[in-house]
């Protein structure tokens, strides 16, 4: 294991090799002789720290270097998903991350229809906490408002990052940690 | 991972603009390429309807996955379908069609976000700035988390030759980390936001290139290769020696599930704790090492008759302990040697010889280490205070930089949308908790915003502010009733103590037992008077809820600093200028007896509440009341809790130096204790806990009213009480500061070379001139401080501005380009829906 790319990670020794352990125990029995085995999305789903998150599906598309855009995760991506979560990862990182994860279609942008997605992550599954549709568009128009610089009718990543900038708490809130 | 998405799924016949590794510097290119294309092609960019079919399997597959489409195409397909060819931008209400909207997709501030050119060429940019800004000052990128406005540093600035694709961008970049130095170059890789193994490729033709430009590399001579080895060597042990350390992480499992299943609110209780653990132990070791430990060592003779021990010591501190290491008086007096033997001839000695020095010769001589207690004592107790203040001021000031920000915040909706996440968070339950909290802060907040403010009448104010009047009355009313009350007590206990005194018939034991009834009566009130100012506070409504936190922090702090000042008052004012009036040989083993049985009872009634207050109030509400929600854990009152602790202890610290020691087991116990009761019987708070402006406010509370509070009664005390005659390490001298001065005045004695330092101390320490000059030094650095940061945020207004603007200039030019492009085009003969007119008639 060449342990010279750890030092490209945020993580210290000890995190990347509990890392190794916990990736290992989710890699199929038939892979393990497998260089560089790749875990299935719905395998990484099982972790405790991500079985319960609602951005789970999100975020593993986002670490996620397969060409079939599946969500599967090498060890690498996994060590990228942790560094980009760890407790020394940089705010512009984390920011970074969290823009993409938010981007649910993908475009560069966070648009209405990702806003509105979001806020159903954010809010849950249930009848009584979703917001109607006024409040959604009430809510999706004020954020506009308060975070669309340029006017252009979606927030991208500099205003994202500037929103976020405002916030001490996000960087404490922005973890994971195994 | 960054990948490249590529647009040209469509044939449509937009090439350039479309191919994202070009970064468009200015519109002047766009608007040519839009004509070149045009002028290629006949049919320009036709409005088809794209059905189905032209949807790439790709997407297909996509949509059945996850029901998200990925790529902006189809979802402008999507769009297209439901409105016609002729669509508009859902927000900007313009019509922009179908190229636009693709060339709209692939500008430069969209595509940052995603795509890995452009990733590239902004760390290009950076590294430059890097390189030329090294030289200057230290750049903003090296401050992780601090405030900075987010827009200074993010130039997207490209330089002014083309830099072509993404190979050739790749190419500058590498070119410019191989001129950074190792450190610069792994911090800067580590920044980037790309994957590891793309991050290795760099960093591997970044030092590749490094070695092909140092042809000597085999000439290295060998006395720098060996330093070389040696520093790697170095290097590595350091390494491993702080991920060692970094491994004993206390509690770190414990932690994770805390914060899994409450949040970051109630984490930050816990974090607090383990702060002021690590705070003790250092004291610990310090009394440890340079206090006790010698002093253990030689024990000296005991000057009252031995006194059994019962259990009632733990309690009450007295008895048995209190002729031992733990308290003041057992210190000597006097230097201890090394060569001291205790047995011999010292049992008849008086407590004030200095054991003789022996001859070298002597059988049991060995080494002469003298060790000058007294000096040993001042000296250590002042260094403690010392280095734990400037902890405390440094940890302030950085959480206290972590947790400001320089511009005002106007709105809180898109701040609560996109940081409210707490994804620590893993318990399912919890996580529906939290989803709960936060629909219910959303709806409340838009509710405010939807419902105007409505102008309350002059009565309905008036009402409100006599509520908060009354209040407030009552609360300071209270605190000082029982201010009164506990001077009234103590003073009662103080002439009940001199009536004891000279009554010879009551046991010790029970005279003892007495002296605990005044911690019972304070810690009682600590822990029922809060309770009375929250129920106070429910009457009255706040305009927010962090408003409501601030004001019951305060006033609980008000009450337990009151109580504090009455006791240090009573302490210090009454007892030390007058201890043979109350029979006491030695007053400071009295005080920190009475600080040991006050921490000590502090930690039963905090049992005892966390008991009553959770478990039973749990089984209470479920089974009688039938409520499904468990008690709620309030972080401030035991924050508040926790620093009234430290207070005590660091009190107490002078008096009795292996005080630290009870309060290290006392935090231990409290965590787990804690952390049992909150497991079982509380439930996360439903509100929402500002964590890193809250964790600021905690520090700086434990530095100003409680460590400040502290270190200036033990300064008083060194400075101006008369030590007792009778015991500890100050017998002879009228203040214990007079230890220090005199070894200062030894020293210059002795060595005339030191003079410099007696006249240092003359006149750094004693004058107060010195102390006015460098307080007037602060004010004024605060001040430029204070200007620079307002400076900042009129510079955060004017550049929001700027960019409104140029998002204004921006549509401009679209909807230019798009009139141009429409009059161009040939007008199609069999469309269905003929846009040219329409297009034309748009006011541009």
């Amino acid at each position: 294991k060449s342990f010279y790319d750890c030092e490209l990670t945020f993580l210290t020794k000890q995190e990347i090799l509990l890392a190794h352990k916990r990736f290992t125990e989710l890699v199929a029995k038939e892979d393990r002789n497998d260089p560089s085995p790749r875990v299935p999305m719905s395998k990484i789903l099982t972790l405790p720290e991500l079985k319960s998150n609602p951005f789970r599906k999100r975020i593993c598309h986002v670490f996620s270097t397969s060409e079939s855009k599946d969500g599967s995760l090498t060890f690498e991506d996994f060590l990228d998903l942790l560094s980009a979560f760890s407790d020394s990862a940089t705010l512009e990182i984390k920011s970074h991350y969290a823009f993409r994860i938010f981007d649910f279609d993908d475009d560069g942008t966070l648009d209405r229809g990702d806003l509105e997605k979001l806020v159903n992550c954010l809010t849950g599954e249930t009848d009584d906490t979703r917001l109607t549709p006024e409040e959604m568009k009430q809510l999706i128009n004020n954020i506009l408002e308060e975070s669309d610089i340029d006017k252009d009718g979606t927030v991208n990543l500099s205003e994202f990052q500037h929103v976020i900038s405002r916030s001490p708490d996000f960087v404490s809130s922005f973890k994971i940690v195994l | 991972m960054a990948h490249s998405v590529s647009f040209d799924m469509r044939d449509l016949t937009l090439e350039s603009p479309v191919d994202e590794g070009v970064v468009h510097d200015s519109f002047s290119r766009l608007i040519e390429e839009q004509s070149q294309s045009l002028d290629k092609d006949d049919n320009g960019l036709e409005m088809q309807v794209l059905s189905e079919e032209d949807v790439s399997e790709e997407d297909l597959l996509e949509e059945d996955r996850d029901n998200v489409p990925y790529l902006v195409g189809s979802t402008w397909d999507r769009l297209e379908q439901e409105r016609g060819p002729e669509h508009t931008d859902p927000l900007t209400g313009e019509q922009w069609s179908n190229a636009t909207l693709k060339v709209l997709s692939s500008m430069p501030s969209r595509t940052i976000g995603r795509s890995r050119g452009a990733i590239l060429s902004q760390y290009y940019s950076r590294t430059l700035q890097l390189r030329r800004r090294r030289q200057s000052r230290p750049s903003l990128r090296d401050y992780p988390h601090s405030s900075r406005p987010s827009i200074r540093g993010y130039g997207v600035e490209i330089d002014a030759t083309d830099l072509g694709r993404e190979e050739c961008k790749k190419d500058k970049l590498v070119n410019n980390l191989q001129n950074l130095s190792v450190s610069d170059r792994t911090r800067v890789l580590k920044g980037m936001p790309l994957s590891l193994a793309e991050k290795s490729e760099l960093r591997k033709l970044a030092t590749s290139y490094k070695g092909a430009q140092m042809p000597y590399r085999g000439q290295i001579p060998c006395c720098s290769r060996l330093k070389y080895y040696i520093i790697i060597a170095l290097r590595h042990t350091w390494y491993s020696w702080l991920s060692f350390l970094l491994s004993l992480q206390l509690w770190q499992v414990a932690l994770k599930r805390v914060s899994g299943r409450f949040g970051t609110g109630v984490l930050s209780y816990f974090v607090f704790l383990r702060t002021l653990l690590l705070f003790n132990v250092f004291l610990v070791l310090i009394t440890g090492f340079f206090l006790v430990i010698p002093q253990a060592v030689h024990p000296s003779r005991r000057t009252g008759p031995a006194v059994a021990f019962t259990g009632l010591e733990l309690l009450t501190g007295g008895g048995y302990f209190t002729d031992s290491v733990m308290y003041y008086g057992y210190y000597a007096n006097s230097t201890l040697n090394g060569s001291c033997q205790p047995t011999r001839n010292n049992s008849r000695d008086s407590n004030r010889t200095d054991c003789s020095p022996k001859d070298p010769g002597d059988a049991g001589g060995g080494f002469h280490l003298s060790y000058n207690m007294p000096l040993a004592y001042f000296f250590t107790i002042g260094m403690a205070f010392f280095i734990t203040c400037i902890i405390l001021v440094y940890s302030m000031s950085k959480s206290f930089g972590q947790s400001f920000r320089v511009d005002k915040p106007q709105g809180s909706l898109a701040l609560k949308v996109f940081c409210s996440w707490d994804f620590k968070v893993m318990k399912k339950s919890s996580v529906k908790l939290q989803s709960e909290n936060i629909s219910t802060q959303l709806k409340e907040l838009l509710s405010e915003l939807s419902s105007p403010h409505e102008r309350k009448s002059v009565l309905q104010r008036l009402a409100r502010v006599s509520v908060h009047l009354l209040a407030w009355t009552m609360c300071v009313g209270s605190t000082a009733a029982v201010s009164f009350a506990v001077h009234y007590f103590s003073e009662y206990m103080h002439n009940d103590l001199k009536k004891r005194a000279d009554l010879t018939t009551q046991s010790p034991l029970e005279k003892e037992a007495s002296l605990l009834a005044l911690p019972v009566v304070v810690s009682g009130i600590n822990l029922l008077l809060p309770g009375f100012f929250n129920t106070v506070a429910w009457m009255e409504e706040y305009d927010s809820l962090s408003m409501h936190t601030h004001v019951a922090i305060f006033r609980n702090l008000m009450l337990k600093v009151s109580v504090l000042a009455v006791l240090c008052y009573h302490w210090l004012g009454r007892i030390a200028s007058n201890p043979p009036g109350l029979n006491l040989e030695c007053w400071e083993n009295f005080v920190g007896q009475e600080l040991y049985r006050f921490l000590l009872m502090d930690f039963i009634f905090t049992i005892l509440d966390t008991f009553f207050g959770e478990f039973l109030w749990k089984l209470f509400s479920q089974k009688a009341l039938k409520r499904k929600r468990k008690p709620v854990f309030d972080i401030a009152r035991n924050v508040l809790e926790l620093i009234y602790g430290q207070t005590l202890a660091w009190l107490g610290v002078l008096f009795a130096p292996l005080l630290p020691v009870v309060q290290v087991l006392k935090l231990l116990l409290l965590f787990y204790m804690k952390k049992a009761s909150l497991m079982l019987n509380c439930q996360a708070p439903r509100k929402p806990w500002r964590a890193s402006q809250m964790t600021t406010l905690f520090i700086s509370l434990l530095c100003f009213p409680s460590f400040v509070g502290a270190a200036v009664c033990v300064t008083y005390t060194m400075w101006s009480i008369k030590p007792s005659g009778h015991c500890g390490p100050f017998q002879n001298l009228t203040t214990m500061f007079q230890s220090g001065k005199r070894w200062v005045q030894e020293l210059a004695d002795n060595h005339p070379k030191m003079a410099w330092l007696a006249w240092m101390h003359t006149y750094l320490v004693e004058n107060p001139l010195f102390l006015f000059v460098a307080a007037g030094i602060f004010l004024v650095v605060i001040y430029f401080h204070t200007q620079v940061v307002d400076g900042q945020r009129k510079i955060i207004c004017l550049l929001q501005e700027q960019i409104e603007s140029e998002g204004e200039d921006k549509k401009f030019l679209i909807r230019r380009l798009q009139a141009i492009h429409e009059q161009r085009r040939p007008r199609p003969v069999q469309r269905p829906t003929p846009l040219g007119s329409e297009r034309l008639d748009e006011n541009v």
